[in-house]
């Protein structure tokens, strides 16, 4: 099957690639587009670490055809903080010891940012609830759900600015 | 995982959609959320030569409740279906059953349509819909056909649906009164082990007006429980009749040794999980 130019609106940025259309939305960010942040865990719609946010859904980029999502707005993990400065989220993980490998932390971050965006109060039961499909094979996810919390409360003083 | 090669087409309607569906014929699939759609292709369980989008047809993303009418758009999502305060009022067993699907990120994608169209019978949609004793529209080139969730579904994978026909909408009456659904999985975002739709009415003199009870993942297709259900209807909602009525529902059940344990234990689960469902729905009438 030929080649189709696929366009996304990556972090801001719009960005084409020549794709078939069996290609995943993982494989295109990654491969072609040289975005990286977002993993591959299992390639089977279980561990989460190829989330990435699209038209304000948090979406497994691994299953997903980068055709169907045309056009769509997507933020990944780069898209969020930079080294130089972290978002709240990152500098949360960093000091509450959300990761360990990091592998699953870019997927982990990327839903956490959704999760706040649409609960900017979670219990941590609707963390626990909200982050279920993303696996973490190192922290055993004490740290991650506390990360979580403690960045909601950061997020929530009236001085930030996320 | 790649899958195979295939030809991607958006149409923009309903119309559009169905004509490329004739002309593409066997060939060709059409694609809702995906989510279970391409598992199945990486697998190669699945290799369409064609894939037909329907996320473009703005017509088939819906919610309308008017009166005790409700109508939903097939490819409105699980995460759609969740927030929907007008469906949470005229339906609130949807909500309470769409959370027990899969993660956050597989329900911002699955759709309603593409849950009941499957035939998958580890679906949760279907029972919830013979539950609630939903219909189906389909569309074809043959224009518009109306099936019964409770007559839809023949085998595992197969249903009621020509391979040329489209799912547009899923149609019930809103029910008031008790509802539950039930269901043992070994974690979140997994299949059930067993699961139970149920809705009881109760009337002022506590008798039991209306019931109807469905099974998820214990046969090959879902299973509308006629006789559980008139049972409970008839003989009102107590200890004694409760076990009967699982009694008889347990008579229904084809459950097959797989992964999530063998037949013996699946049979003990159900039974549990339909007595603690039908307990709660009561609870709740
Ligand atoms: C990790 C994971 C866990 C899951 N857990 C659960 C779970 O616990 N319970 C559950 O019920 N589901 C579960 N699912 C499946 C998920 O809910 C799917 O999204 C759903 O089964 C199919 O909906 P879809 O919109 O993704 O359809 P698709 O995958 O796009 O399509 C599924 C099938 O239906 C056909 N189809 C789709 N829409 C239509 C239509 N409008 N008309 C005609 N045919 C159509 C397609 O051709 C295809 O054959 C899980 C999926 C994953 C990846
Ligand atoms: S790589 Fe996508 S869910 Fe694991
Ligand atoms: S930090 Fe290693 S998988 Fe989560």
């Amino acid at each position: 099957m030929s080649k189709q130019t696929i366009t996304l609106n990556v972090n801001g940025e719009s960005l084409s690639a020549e794709a078939e259309p069996r290609e995943l939305l993982i494989h295109v960010l990654r491969e072609q587009l040289k975005i990286t942040g977002p993993h591959i865990g299992c390639e089977t719609s279980h561990c989460g670490a190829c989330t990435v946010e699209m038209d304000g859904m948090s979406v497994k980029s691994c299953t997903m055809f980068a055709i169907q999502a045309q056009g769509k707005e997507i933020t990944t993990i780069e898209g969020l903080g930079t080294p130089d400065k972290l978002h709240v989220l990152q500098e949360s993980f960093k000091e509450h010891h959300g990761l360990q490998c990091g592998f699953c932390t870019p997927g982990m971050i990327t839903r956490a940012h959704r999760l706040l965006e649409e609960n900017p109060n979670p219990t941590e039961e609707d963390v626990r609830f909200g982050i279920a499909g993303n696996l973490c094979r190192c922290t055993g996810y004490q740290n991650i759900v506390k990360a979580v919390l403690a960045a909601a409360d950061e997020l929530n003083q009236p001085e930030s600015v996320a | 995982m790649i899958t195979g090669n295939f030809e991607y087409h958006q149409p923009g309607s309903v119309p559009e959609a169905v004509a490329l569906l004739s002309d593409l014929g066997d060939e060709a699939r059409v694609i809702a959320g995906g989510h279970s759609l391409i598992p199945t292709m990486k697998l190669r369980l699945a290799m369409p030569e064609h894939l037909i989008d329907l996320q473009g047809i703005s017509e088939l993303k819906n919610i309308a409740v008017s009166g005790s009418d409700v109508r939903i758009g097939a490819m409105t999502t699980q995460a759609e279906l969740i927030t929907s305060e007008q469906l949470l009022k005229a339906a609130p067993i949807i909500r309470e059953t769409a959370l027990q699907i899969a993660d956050p990120q597989v329900r911002y994608m699955g759709t309603i349509g593409g849950n009941v169209a499957n035939g998958d019978p580890g679906n949760d949609m279907p029972a919830l819909m013979q539950c609630l004793d939903a219909t189906f529209v389909l569309q074809g080139p043959d224009g518009e056909r109306l099936v019964q969730a409770r007559e839809f579904y023949e085998a595992a994978y197969f249903t009621a649906r020509d391979d040329l026909e489209i799912l547009t909408e899923v149609r019930f009456s809103a029910c008031a009164g008790g509802f539950s659904y039930g269901k043992q999985k070994r974690k979140i975002g997994d299949y059930a082990t067993a699961a139970a739709a149920v809705l009881l009415t109760k009337s002022a003199d506590g008798s039991c007006t209306h019931a109807s009870v469905a099974l998820t993942n214990l046969a090959d297709t879902p299973l509308y429980c006629a006789d559980a259900s008139a049972l409970l209807q008839s003989k009102g909602v107590n200890d004694a009749s409760i076990a009967e009525a699982v009694e008889s529902a347990m008579e229904q059940i084809e459950p097959v040794d797989d992964n999530r344990g063998p037949a013996e234990f699946k049979r003990h689960a159900a039974a549990i999980i339909l007595t603690r469902t039908i307990q709660e729905a009561w609870s709740r009438a």
